[in-house]
C-alpha cells in the first residue's frame, strides 16, 4: 500500500498540474485553439522518443527540451500547411499530429525492447507513480521530480500572463488592432503556444497525453460559461481545475482506478453541471426564460386585444373569456391559464365571463402597440 | 530475391489484412470528403476518442468481444460524444474546437477508467480491448474485413440516397433550410455515417490514427478536383491505395501497420499539395512567374505607349 505522505504528494502534483494547465487553457479556448494542444500533446510523442534514444533517461531535462521543439515545431507546421490556402485550419492539425504520432510509434516499435517506454504511459500516464521519482542531489531527498517540473511550469505560466497580460487580452480579443498598435500578435502567439508546448510536456509525464487535453480545455470551458471577465475566468479555471483533480483523486484511490481517468471524468461532470445551473446561460435558465416568455407574449397578446376592441360596440362580444378561444386560437386549458396570469399581474379585471382591461394592463398594451 | 518471393508468395493473413485495410480507406475516405469540407475535420479524432467507454460498456455488459457487439457500443458512445458536442455549440458561446477538445478527452478518460476496472476484475477474455487505443491492424481477421465491408457499405449506400441532400447541406445550408431540408436531421445523418466509418476502422488502425485516415485522403482529393462526386470518388480511391501501400510496405520489414498506412496518406497529400494542377503549390508558383511576366510586358508597353504619346504632345506643341 501507497503510505500516507506520499498520498498527499500525488494529489499535490495533480493540483499543481490542474493549476499549470488551466492558465494557458483559458486563452486557447478564447482564441478557438484548443485544438491545437490535442495536436501538439500527440505531435511530441516523436520528439521524446528521439529525445530518449539519446539520454536514456525520462526524466532528462533535455527530453523536455526537444519534446518543446516538437510542439513548437507542430503549430508551425500547421500554419504553413494553413499558409498554403489550399488546406483549411482544422484539416491542417488533423494532418500534421497523426503524421508524427505515426513516426513516434513506429520508432518505439522499433526499439521497445530495451527501453521502458511504454505506449500505455504515452498516452495516460502515470500519475499514481509520479511521486516515486524522486529527484536527488548529492543524496538528499528534495521530493518528486514531477512537482518541481509542474511547479516550475505553473510560476512560468503565471509570470507570463503577468508580464503580458495587456498583450495577451488585446491580441486574444481583437489581433488586428494589436498589430495596429504595435503588438506583435505572431511573438505573443509563439510565446504562448511554446507554453502550451511546455506545460503539455511537463504534464504528459503525469497525465498522459490526451487526458492534459482535459487538464486545458475542461476548467477554462467551464470557466467561460461563468464570467464575462478575463481575470475572473483565469481565477475560475484554476479554481475548477483544483477541485477537478481533488475530487478526481479521491474518487481515483477507493476504487483503485487511473487517477488521470477519475480527473478526466470529474472534469466533463463539473462541466455538465455548470452547464445546467449557471445563472443566465445555464440550460435551467434558459428552460425557465422560455417559459416565462411564451406566458408574457400570451399575456401582451390578451391585452391589446381587448385593447383594439375597447370602447366599440362589438366589445361585449370580444371581451367573452369563451371568445378567446376562437378569436386567438387558443386551446381553452391554455387560455384559462393566460387569464390566470393577466389577472393575477393586474392587467385586466374579471366582471362575470366579461373581461376588462385595467389602467395598469391598458398602458402596457399601447407602450407595446407604440413600440 | 527475398523481395520477389514476398511478391509472389501473397499470404493468406496479408491478403485479409490488405483487403481489410483497401476497404476502409475506401470506406473513410469518401465519408471523410463530408467531414473535410464541413470544416469538421477533427470529428474523428473525437469520435474514435469518445468511442472508447461504448466499448468498454459493451464488454462489460455482454462479456464478449464480437467485432459487431464492440462496434455497436463504440458507434453509441461516439454518436453520444457528437451529439454532446452539436448541443454545447448550440446552446452556449463554447465554440467548436473546446467542445471537441472536452468530450474527446473526457470521454476517453471515462474510457480509461472501465477499462482498468474490466482489467482488474480478471475476465480473461478482455486481451485485444487495447487494440481499440493503439489499432492492431496485423490481427484484422476475415470476420472483422466482414464487418467493414457490410457497415461501411451501408454507410455508403445511404450517402448515396441522400447525395442530393448532403451536397446541399455541406455547400449552402441556408439555402438547404430554406427549401424545407430538415438541417438538424440530415447533420444528424451525416454525423451518423461518420461515426460509422470510424468505429468499424477503429481496431485496425486505433483511435488516435482514425482521423487521419479520414482526413488525408480527403485533403489530397481535394487538390485535385472542384467537383464533390469527384472528389469523393478520389478520396475512395486515395483511401484504399493508402491502406493498400501501407500494409504491403510494413509487413516485410515489420514496423506497425496503422502508422504506416497514415504515413502513406500523408505522403500522398504532401504529392497532391506539391504537384496537383491548378492548385497544387508547383503550379502556382509557375502561374505566378508566368503572371509577372506578362505584367512586366504589359506594364513595360504601357510605359512604352505612355512615352510615345508624350513625345507627339511635346512635337504637337513645338509645331504649333
Amino acid at each position: 500500500m501507497i503510505p500516507e505522505d506520499l498520498d498527499i504528494l500525488t494529489l499535490l502534483i495533480a493540483i499543481v498540474t490542474a493549476s499549470a494547465c488551466a492558465l494557458p487553457g483559458v486563452f486557447l479556448v478564447l482564441r478557438r485553439m484548443t485544438l491545437m494542444s490535442d495536436a501538439i500533446s500527440h505531435a511530441i510523442l516523436p520528439g521524446i522518443v528521439l529525445a530518449f534514444f539519446l539520454t536514456h533517461s525520462v526524466s532528462s531535462p533535455l527530453l523536455i527540451l526537444a519534446a518543446t521543439a516538437t510542439g513548437v515545431l507542430t503549430v508551425i507546421f500547421v500554419e504553413l500547411l494553413q499558409k498554403t490556402k489550399l488546406v483549411k485550419e482544422d484539416a491542417a492539425i488533423g494532418l500534421t499530429f497523426p503524421a508524427l504520432f505515426s513516426i513516434g510509434v513506429i520508432l518505439i516499435s522499433q526499439y521497445t525492447s530495451n527501453i521502458h517506454l511504454d505506449m500505455d504511459a504515452v498516452l495516460l500516464g502515470k500519475l499514481e507513480f509520479a511521486s516515486f521519482n524522486i529527484l536527488k542531489i548529492f543524496g538528499y531527498d528534495l521530493g518528486p521530480v514531477s512537482l518541481y517540473v509542474m511547479g516550475g511550469m505553473l510560476v512560468l505560466n503565471i509570470a507570463f500572463i503577468l508580464l503580458f497580460y495587456k498583450e495577451l487580452k488585446l491580441v486574444t480579443f481583437d489581433a488586428s488592432l494589436a498589430a495596429t498598435l504595435g503588438f506583435t500578435p505572431v511573438l505573443i502567439h509563439y510565446g504562448l503556444m511554446t507554453l502550451v508546448s511546455m506545460t503539455t510536456v511537463g504534464a504528459f509525464d503525469a497525465v498522459g497525453s490526451i487526458l492534459v487535453v482535459a487538464l486545458i480545455a475542461g476548467p477554462a470551458a467551464t470557466a467561460y460559461l461563468m464570467t464575462d471577465s478575463l481575470t475572473r475566468m483565469l481565477i475560475l479555471s484554476v479554481v475548477i481545475g483544483c477541485v477537478n483533480a481533488v475530487v478526481g483523486y479521491l474518487l481515483a484511490v477507493p476504487l483503485d482506478v487511473p487517477i488521470a481517468g477519475t480527473i478526466a471524468t470529474v472534469t466533463f461532470l463539473v462541466f455538465g453541471l455548470v452547464f445546467m445551473i449557471v445563472p443566465n446561460r445555464g440550460l435551467i435558465a434558459i428552460a425557465r426564460r422560455h417559459i416565462r416568455q411564451k406566458w408574457e407574449f400570451a399575456q401582451t397578446m390578451l391585452i391589446i386585444h381587448l385593447l383594439n376592441h375597447e370602447g366599440l360596440p362589438e366589445a361585449q362580444a370580444e371581451s367573452e373569456i369563451a371568445h378567446l378561444y376562437e378569436h386567438l386560437q387558443w386551446e381553452p386549458t391554455f387560455a384559462t391559464r393566460v387569464v390566470k396570469h393577466a389577472l393575477n399581474n393586474r392587467y385586466v379585471s374579471q366582471q362575470a365571463t366579461q373581461l376588462m382591461l385595467t389602467e395598469r394592463g391598458r398602458t402596457i398594451a399601447r407602450q407595446t402597440l407604440v413600440q | 530475391m527475398e523481395h520477389f518471393y514476398f511478391l509472389t508468395r501473397f499470404d493468406y493473413t496479408l491478403m485479409i489484412v490488405t483487403s481489410g485495410a483497401a476497404l476502409l480507406g475506401t470506406v473513410s475516405g469518401a465519408l471523410g470528403t463530408y467531414a473535410v469540407l464541413r470544416r469538421q475535420s477533427l470529428l474523428g479524432d473525437v469520435i474514435s476518442h469518445a468511442a472508447l467507454p461504448g466499448i468498454a460498456i459493451a464488454f462489460l455488459l455482454t462479456g464478449s468481444k464480437t467485432p459487431l457487439l464492440l462496434v455497436l457500443g463504440a458507434a453509441i458512445a461516439g454518436w453520444l460524444g457528437a451529439l454532446i458536442i452539436l448541443s454545447i455549440v448550440r446552446l452556449t458561446r463554447i465554440k467548436y474546437d473546446s467542445a471537441f477538445g472536452l468530450v474527446l478527452s473526457t470521454f476517453f478518460g471515462f474510457g480509461m477508467v472501465l477499462l482498468s476496472l474490466i482489467q482488474r476484475s480478471g475476465n480473461a477474455n478482455q486481451a485485444g480491448l487495447d487494440d481499440f487505443i493503439f489499432g492492431q491492424a496485423a490481427t484484422i481477421l476475415k470476420r472483422d474485413v466482414l464487418t467493414i465491408g457490410i457497415l461501411g457499405g451501408i454507410a455508403l449506400i445511404i450517402m448515396l440516397i441522400f447525395w442530393k441532400e448532403l451536397k446541399l447541406l455541406i455547400f449552402d445550408e441556408g439555402f438547404a433550410a430554406s427549401i424545407g431540408l430538415p438541417i438538424r436531421a440530415l447533420d444528424i445523418l451525416l454525423t451518423s455515417l461518420l461515426v460509422i466509418a470510424i468505429v468499424i476502422g477503429l481496431q485496425a488502425v486505433g483511435a488516435v490514427l482514425m482521423s487521419a485516415m479520414l482526413v488525408a485522403p480527403a485533403v489530397a482529393a481535394r487538390q485535385w478536383t472542384d467537383r464533390l462526386n469527384l472528389m469523393v470518388i478520389l478520396a475512395a480511391c486515395f483511401g484504399a491505395f493508402a491502406g493498400v501501400s501501407g500494409t504491403i510496405i510494413s509487413s516485410p520489414i515489420r514496423i506497425p501497420t496503422g502508422p504506416t498506412i497514415i504515413l502513406c496518406a500523408t505522403v500522398m497529400v504532401g504529392i497532391s499539395i506539391a504537384f496537383a494542377p491548378n492548385r497544387g503549390l508547383l503550379w502556382n508558383s509557375i502561374k505566378q512567374r508566368r503572371n509577372r511576366r506578362s505584367l512586366k510586358i504589359a506594364t513595360g508597353s504601357l510605359i512604352g505607349a505612355t512615352a510615345a504619346k508624350n513625345r507627339m504632345k511635346e512635337n504637337d506643341t513645338r509645331r504649333s
